[in-house]
């Protein structure tokens, strides 16, 4: 599977949007941590986690004992300039350009 | 975040090239302004040496120094903001840069983390990070970076 349908598929459950917006509510959180609030079994998390790392949507670091979920962006933002940076392009031209002209260059 | 006093994130990005490679872009000036926006990073790389980044008109927004680097594997980073006063009233963070060769690939792992929590430098250099990887993975794998002009640039 290609890095992007290894993303996709992993942004295509509720669930896992669902620990990714706990990761953004508050990074560096345990297993057990994230298990807390969510209507979901360990084992049921453990795997969504394994998907998400998979996709690079979440980077593990250990210490010590512990092992620590981070929420990785990166791959949103390539979303980001893959899918949606071309739709904004004429608009931030027309803004850098009103830059340049209200800050008395040559525009 | 979650260890008290600490505020810290970690990004990940695979990018299709060597250790080698990546290591040059992160270190050369050359390669340095192409997928930084046209921010500089002036070091003689060396455990010690004084490091600084520069806006393209020369001026400093982040200075610092080496504490570790093993090429092309690791690099710590002590990194002090200059630019905004109460990001800067913050005192010094760490950034750690760890490459590591998987399969045809590179894992870079970025690390910065500052002995304080809610820390406005985390948060900052939290938004500009997965730019920056975004575009240099772009100049390494195709040639050209995919963004330009930044809307939060």
């Amino acid at each position: 599977m290609s890095d992007a349908d290894l993303l996709f598929k992993a942004l295509a459950d509720k669930g896992r949007r669902k620990l990714l917006d706990r990761l953004y509510a508050q990074d560096s959180q345990t297993l057990s941590e994230l298990c807390r609030h969510l209507a979901m079994t360990r084992q049921g998390v453990t795997q969504h986690l394994a998907v998400l790392e998979a996709a690079s949507l979440v980077a593990v670091q250990r210490r010590g004992r512990e092992k620590l979920h981070f929420l990785n962006p990166v791959p949103l933002q390539q979303i980001y300039d893959r899918w949606i940076y071309k739709f904004e392009k004429p608009r931030l031209k027309a803004l850098s350009s009103l830059k340049r002209r209200l800050e008395g260059g040559q525009g | 975040m979650r260890a008290a006093g600490r505020s810290r994130f970690v990004y990940v990005i695979y990018i299709r090239s060597t250790p080698q490679k990546v290591w040059k872009a992160l270190t050369d000036s050359k390669f340095i302004r192409q997928y930084w926006f046209g921010m500089d990073i002036q070091s003689a790389w060396k455990k010690g040496s004084p490091w600084k980044m520069t806006l393209p008109d020369g001026m400093p927004t982040d200075t610092g120094k080496i504490l570790e680097i093993e090429p092309p594997k690791r690099m710590v980073i002590h990194w002090q903001h200059e630019w905004q006063k109460d990001i800067k009233a913050e005192g010094p963070g760490r950034c750690t840069i760890e490459l590591k060769k998987v399969q045809a690939s590179v894992r870079v792992t970025i690390t910065h983390e500052i002995n304080r929590p809610k820390s406005k430098l985390i948060e900052a250099v939290a938004g500009g990070w997965p730019l920056i990887l975004s575009n240099l993975k772009s100049l390494l794998e195709n040639g050209k970076i995919a963004v330009k002009d930044h809307p939060r640039h």
